[in-house]
C-alpha cells in the first residue's frame, strides 16, 4: 500500500518537473493563432480591413473582435481558407472594405516626380527608392500594390499597373468542355 | 537484335506509331531563311543576356547572347548576318504570349567564326565544363536543361552509369532515328566523352525495337567500344528517364529523388552529338533535326537552324494540304498545339505534325468518369489518375498535391486509356500550374512580412532613438541652467571680492 503511494507520488513529482520543464523549454513566442491567420492573408498591408496592417487583423481575428471577409486582396478564397481555419461559416468579402483588383505594382512618372519623399514615408514594405529631392522609383518586385502611396503624392504622378501575363507566369487554363450524359441502355 | 534481361515497367499504352512516313527519306538541310528570330528563353533556368545590338555584324557561332549563372545556356549566331532588332515576338510555347527574341538577318554568306577545336582530354574537368558552359548545348529530347550542369559531378555526387536514351517512344517523331542511322558515329563518340567526363563505368544505350536500322548503325558504330546497346521493348512512355532506367537497370528512381542521386546519368542521342561536334570541331549549339510530319505532302527530318521561321520548314515540306493549318509541337500524346506558325524553331522543338481531321479526328464528347481505374492501370509512374482528376477538377490543389500530383510525368497514358474520354493531363496542367503560381505568390507575401516587420522595426528603433535624443537634449539643457547658476555664482563672487577690494583701497 505505502510502496504503490510512493511509486504514484513519485511519478506524479517526476511528470509534473517534466511538464514544466518543457514549459520553459519548448514556449512558444506569440500567440500560434496568430500566426496560422497571418500566414492565410496576403500581407499587401494594404488596411483595407480597417487595420494598420495584416498582423494587427490577425491579430484582431483571434481575439473575436474582427470578422473573417474583410480582406479584399485575400479575395473570397481568401475568406474561405481563414473560415475554414477558424470553424467558421464561410462568407464572401464584404464590400464595405473593397473588392479584390486584379494585381497591380505603382509605378511613377519619373519625369513629373518632385522628390518630396512623401510616397516613401507611406509604404508599407519600403518598396521605393529614392532621396529628398531626387527622382524615386519603385521596386516592382517588392510592391505589394497596397495604393497607400498614391493618396500623398502631392503631384499625382504614381499610377497602378497591372500586372500582365508573360511567358513565365503563364499558366494553364482549367479545361472546359461539357460532359455528355451516359446513354441510358 | 534481341530483348535481354528486361525489367517491365508497370502501365504504358501502345498508340499508333505513325513513325514510318518520315523516315523514308534521308535528313535534308533547311536553306538559311532571310531573318531568324532567337529567343533568349530556349531552355530551363535563366534568360541568356544580350551580347549584341541592333546593326551589329555577327558571323555564324558567335555568341550573341550568353549564359547567365549556371542554369543557363548561350545562343550562337546560326549564320553570319546582321543583327536586325531585340524585340517582343512570338513563341513557339502554348501559352501563344511574345517573348524578348533577337532578330537577326541573314547575309547568305555563311562565314563561321574562327572554330576552335577544344582538346577535352587534355583540359583539367571544372574548366571544361566552364567551356561547355559557352556550347549553348541542352538536352535536346524536349526537357532542354544546360547540359553543362548536368556533367557536374563533385565529392558527393558520383555517377557509375551513363545512359543514353534512344528509346525515342513518342508516335510520329523520328528525329532522334534518324540521327542514329546517318550519325551513329557522332553519338557513340559523344556519349564516350559523355563518359569520361562523368568517370562513368559503364554507358548504355537505350533504344526501343521499333528502330532496326537505328539499332544497326549504332552497334557497328560502337564495335571495339564498351558502349552497350540495350533493346527494349515499344511502349510508351519507355523514354521517360525513370522508366528507361527501370527498364535497362531494374533501379526504381524513388520519388524526390533523381536519377543523379543513385549514380545514374541521362542524356538523349542528339545531345550527345551535340557534345561532340562542339569539342571536336567547335562548333556550338546552332541548329537540329527536326521532324516535321502528320499532313504535310512530304513528311521528312530536316537539320533547321534555331531561328528559322517555322512557315520556312512547313513550305520544305510541301506546305499544309488542308485548310485547318492547325500544327502540334512535339507528340500526340504530350504535346501542344502551335498559337501560330509564325514561330522560330528553338531548340526544343523536335517534331511538328500538322493536325488533319483524319490523323486526329475531333475528340469524343466527353462523360462522366466511371471510375473504371483503366487510367490507374495504365499509368506508368503508379498514381491515380482518377483521385488526381476529381482533386483537380474540384481545385482541390492541397490534395492534389498530397496525391503526388508533381510526380505526374504528363504523359497522357491516362487520358489515352480513359473510356469517359475525359481530357486528364489537363486537368494535372491546369492544377499543377494553378499549384506553382499560389506557391509563388505565398512567397511574395512572406517577402511582403518581411519587409513590413523590419520596416516597423525600423520604425520603433527611429522613434526611440528621437526619445532618446530628445531626453539628451532635455537633460543638456538641465546640465546648462546648472552650470550658468554656478558660473552666475562664481561670477557674483568674484565681482563682490573685487568691489570689496576696491572699497578696500579707498578706504
Ligand atoms: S485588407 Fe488584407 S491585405 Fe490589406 S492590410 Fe488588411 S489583411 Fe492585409
Ligand atoms: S510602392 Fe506604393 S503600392 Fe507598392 S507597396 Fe509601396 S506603397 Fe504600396
Ligand atoms: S479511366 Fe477515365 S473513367 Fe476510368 S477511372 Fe480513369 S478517369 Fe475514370
Ligand atoms: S499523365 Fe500522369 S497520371 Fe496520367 S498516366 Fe501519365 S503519369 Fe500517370
Amino acid at each position: 500500500m505505502i510502496t504503490a503511494l510512493l511509486v504514484m507520488i513519485f511519478l506524479a513529482i517526476l511528470l509534473g518537473l517534466v511538464l514544466g520543464y518543457s514549459a520553459i523549454k519548448f514556449k512558444v513566442d506569440g500567440d500560434p493563432m496568430v500566426a496560422r491567420i497571418d500566414a492565410i492573408l496576403p500581407q499587401t498591408q494594404c488596411g483595407q480591413c480597417g487595420y494598420p496592417g495584416c498582423k494587427p487583423y490577425a491579430t484582431a481575428i483571434a481575439k473575436g473582435e474582427a470578422d473573417i471577409n474583410q480582406c479584399p486582396p485575400g479575395g473570397d478564397a481568401g475568406a474561405k481558407a481563414l473560415a475554414e481555419l477558424m470553424g467558421m461559416e464561410f462568407k464572401p468579402v464584404n464590400e464595405k472594405h473593397g473588392v479584390q483588383k486584379p494585381k497591380s505594382v505603382a509605378l511613377i512618372d519619373e519625369s513629373t516626380c518632385i522628390g518630396c519623399t512623401l510616397c516613401i514615408q507611406a509604404c508599407p514594405v519600403d518598396a521605393i527608392l529614392g532621396a529628398a529631392k531626387q527622382m524615386h522609383t519603385i521596386i516592382a518586385s517588392e510592391c505589394t500594390g497596397c495604393e497607400l502611396c498614391l493618396p500623398p503624392c502631392p503631384v499625382d504622378c504614381i499610377t497602378m499597373e497591372p500586372v500582365l501575363e508573360n511567358s513565365e507566369s503563364w499558366k494553364w487554363k482549367y479545361p472546359i468542355y461539357n460532359i455528355q450524359k451516359a446513354q441510358k441502355a | 537484335m534481341q530483348l535481354k534481361n528486361i525489367f517491365k515497367f508497370n502501365g504504358g499504352v501502345h498508340p499508333d506509331e505513325n513513325k514510318i512516313a518520315s523516315t523514308r527519306l534521308p535528313i535534308a538541310k533547311l536553306a538559311i531563311p532571310k531573318k531568324l528570330v532567337l529567343p533568349l528563353r530556349q531552355h530551363v533556368g535563366h534568360v541568356a543576356k544580350v551580347k549584341v545590338k541592333p546593326g551589329d555584324q555577327v558571323f555564324k557561332g558567335q555568341i550573341i547572347a550568353e549564359a547567365d549563372g549556371n542554369i543557363s545556356a548561350a545562343i550562337h549566331a546560326p549564320t553570319s548576318g546582321r543583327i536586325l532588332k531585340i524585340s517582343e515576338e512570338i513563341l513557339p510555347h502554348p501559352s501563344g504570349l511574345p517573348d524578348f527574341c533577337i532578330t537577326l538577318e541573314a547575309d547568305f554568306k555563311d562565314t563561321w567564326i574562327e572554330k576552335k577545336p577544344i582538346p577535352w582530354k587534355k583540359i583539367e574537368k571544372t574548366q571544361l565544363i566552364e567551356t561547355l558552359s559557352q556550347s549553348g548545348i541542352v538536352g535536346l529530347g524536349g526537357a532542354v536543361f544546360p547540359t553543362h550542369m548536368k556533367l557536374k559531378t563533385n565529392q558527393k555526387q558520383t555517377i557509375h552509369t551513363l545512359v543514353i536514351n534512344a528509346a525515342e517512344c513518342e508516335p510520329f517523331i523520328t528525329c532522334d532515328d534518324m540521327l542514329m542511322r546517318e550519325r551513329a558515329d557522332e553519338i557513340i563518340r559523344g556519349s564516350l566523352i559523355a563518359q569520361t567526363i562523368l568517370g562513368a563505368e559503364k554507358c548504355v544505350i537505350g533504344i526501343e525495337d521499333n528502330k532496326i536500322e537505328a539499332y544497326e548503325a549504332l552497334k557497328k558504330a560502337a564495335q571495339k567500344t564498351t558502349v552497350e546497346i540495350t533493346v527494349v521493348p515499344t511502349l510508351y512512355p519507355s523514354g521517360d528517364a525513370k522508366r528507361l532506367i527501370y527498364l535497362l537497370m531494374g533501379i526504381e528512381v524513388p520519388k524526390e529523388k533523381r536519377s543523379v542521386d543513385l549514380g545514374i546519368q541521362v542524356f538523349n542521342v542528339a545531345t550527345v552529338a551535340a557534345i561532340y561536334r562542339y569539342l571536336e570541331f567547335g562548333e556550338p549549339s546552332i541548329s537540329r533535326i527536326v521532324t516535321i510530319t502528320g499532313a504535310v505532302k512530304t513528311p521528312q527530318n530536316y537539320e533547321v537552324l534555331f531561328g528559322t521561321p517555322l512557315s520556312e520548314l512547313i513550305k520544305a515540306a510541301g506546305g499544309s494540304s488542308n485548310k485547318q493549318k492547325k500544327f502540334i509541337m512535339g507528340g500526340p500524346m504530350m504535346g501542344f498545339d502551335l498559337p501560330s506558325i509564325d514561330v522560330p524553331v528553338t531548340k526544343a522543338m523536335n517534331c511538328v505534325i500538322e493536325s488533319s481531321p483524319e490523323l486526329f479526328p475531333t475528340p469524343k464528347p466527353v462523360m462522366p468518369c466511371i471510375r473504371c481505374a483503366r487510367c490507374a492501370d495504365a499509368c506508368p509512374v503508379n498514381l491515380q489518375p482518377q483521385e488526381l482528376y476529381w482533386f483537380s477538377k474540384s481545385s482541390q490543389l492541397e490534395k492534389a498535391r498530397e496525391y503526388n500530383l508533381f510526380d505526374c510525368i504528363e504523359c497522357g497514358c491516362c487520358t489515352y486509356v480513359c473510356p469517359s474520354n475525359i481530357p486528364l493531363v489537363q486537368f494535372y496542367r491546369y492544377a499543377k500550374s494553378e499549384i506553382i503560381a499560389q506557391d509563388k505568390s505565398k512567397e511574395a507575401a512572406n517577402t511582403a512580412r518581411e519587409r513590413n516587420e523590419f520596416r516597423l522595426a525600423r520604425l520603433e528603433r527611429e522613434k526611440k532613438e528621437r526619445a532618446e535624443r530628445h531626453a539628451q537634449k532635455a537633460l543638456g539643457a538641465q546640465d546648462k541652467q546648472a552650470e550658468d547658476d554656478k558660473k552666475s555664482t562664481i561670477a557674483a563672487a568674484m565681482e563682490r571680492v573685487k568691489q570689496n577690494q576696491q572699497e578696500n583701497i579707498k578706504n
